[in-house]
């Protein structure tokens, strides 16, 4: 059924193929961006969509609820103004001390908002697309996060548009502190792969003391993220390798399966 | 008017993909995200010829490669293969019948997962394996499996509505007239 024309048509894709996948990571990263721009167009509609969902659902709340929401967060806003003028108090006393005895004083936090475009297809990855790239500032290693807390990591950055690998992913590993001073690595969980809100916090030492319970923050090591942003909370912890090491599970404190805003750290 | 068909045929693989990508609802209901690239391609590979083949492997699988993780190129293969091997025995296949249908599209639902798996284990990925992954195959095969039939019913009416529909001939024959005369 098939000529000698069309086997050195397949051949010649197939060989097409093959060296499309020996591209490099920085090339080929480039090219899923541009191939991945033709989807742009359904980006803007989505988007467009989306707010007239919200829109139309804000004019069907009626007043009396909105005058509700508002003396609410009228409420929460003094509240927070109360502790921000606390934080800011505690804040320079810190700086001050830290002046005393010669610490660096610590960095504060640049984050700008992204909307999430799209999430990885696939079942074996996790990833997603954000609206921000290189023109809003943004290179690779930036750490990306939720109020909540810790999402993941910015893998390849377009002009418009940038690729983040999330927690859980086998391609993410961050450094991490239980709030018991116990220093492990976050990795994907090997025991609950399909929940998208559970990982693994890998090379504690044997003799472990570990609960659940007891939160985990980013330890700052490695050069990637930043020391003390949250991650999560311990499940459970087993002994691994004969004792030799302790594995726990981290109930992540940002809600995976419903991310649609996230923050950009920037350098 | 093959062209034609082949057009809707890449406008859907696209509208697959971003679907896929955009909407969290199987991820979320069932733990597993559904492909619809295997179903499509049963469908092109048995009624279009390699071009429509060929096309809908390389843009079907750069596409969903380009919103993934997957290193480009790493979905192209198998979908080529499942393609390919439908195409050569096609005319041996019932294509007609939604049994049939059915079957292919569940064997090129479990083959094409497991066709981008190998690549990506040869290739010297890590993705996220486990015991999960049993039930997110099972997950693809069986959607690939239902959504074969509902292409081949959505495409052949589309099919009808744009192409030229030839006049069905009647029986009547004007020299096979019987005439009664006086007898």
């Amino acid at each position: 059924m098939l000529k000698k024309s069309h086997y050195i048509f397949l051949v010649c894709v197939v060989l097409l193929v093959l060296a499309m996948l020996q591209l490099p990571g920085g090339t080929m990263s480039k090219f899923k961006l541009a191939i991945s721009g033709l989807f742009l167009p359904l980006f803007g509609l989505s988007n467009s969509t989306h707010e007239l969902v919200g829109e139309a659902t804000g004019t069907a709340i009626s007043k009396r609820e909105l005058l509700l929401q508002n003396e609410q967060l009228r409420h929460d806003n003094q509240q927070l103004q109360i502790q921000l003028q606390q934080t800011a108090a505690i804040a320079a006393e810190n700086a001050r001390l830290r002046g005393e005895i010669g610490w660096a004083r610590p960095t504060r936090w640049r984050v700008k908002l992204a909307r999430v475009i799209v999430r990885d297809p696939s079942n074996w990855w996790r990833s997603m697309e954000i609206d921000l790239g290189s023109r809003d500032g943004l290179r690779s290693n930036l750490a990306v996060l939720t109020s909540d807390g810790l999402v993941g990591r910015v893998q390849s950055v377009g002009e418009t548009r940038s690729q983040v690998v999330l927690l859980g992913d086998p391609n993410l590993r961050v450094s991490a502190k239980i709030s018991n001073g116990e220093t492990g690595i976050i990795t994907a969980s090997s025991s609950a792969p399909q929940d998208q809100g559970m990982i693994g916090l890998e090379f504690l030492s044997g003799a472990s003391t570990a609960q659940p319970g007891q939160s985990v923050v980013t330890w700052g090591e490695g050069g990637v993220f930043p020391p003390g942003i949250p991650i999560g909370k311990i499940v459970d912890a087993r002994p691994k390798e004969y004792g030799l090491s302790t594995e726990a599970r981290v109930k992540l404190a940002a809600n995976m399966g419903a991310l649609e805003e996230v923050w950009v750290m920037l350098p | 008017m093959k062209w034609r068909s082949t057009i809707f045929i890449l406008a859907t693989a696209f509208l697959a993909v971003f679907v896929e990508a955009s909407l969290g609802l199987f991820r979320n209901l069932l733990g597993a995200k559904i492909d619809l690239l295997p179903a499509l391609m049963v469908y092109a590979a048995l009624t279009h010829g390699l071009g429509t083949i060929v096309l809908l492997a390389m843009c079907g699988g750069l596409w969903f490669d380009s919103l993934s993780l997957n290193p480009l190129g790493a979905s192209v293969l198998p979908l080529l293969l499942i393609g390919l091997l439908i195409f050569r025995s096609r005319d041996l296949l019932m294509r007609e019948h939604v049994f049939a249908q059915v079957v292919l599209g569940l064997i090129a639902g479990a083959v094409q997962p497991l066709g981008t798996l190998f690549i990506l284990l040869n290739k010297g990925a890590t993705p996220l394996l486990g015991w999960f992954s049993l039930w997110q195959w099972l997950v693809l095969t069986a959607a690939s499996g239902a959504v074969t039939p509902v292409c081949f019913g959505l495409f052949d009416r589309l099919r009808r509505t744009f192409e030229y529909q030839p006049v069905v001939q009647t029986s009547f024959r004007p020299d096979r007239e019987i005439k009664r005369g006086r007898i």
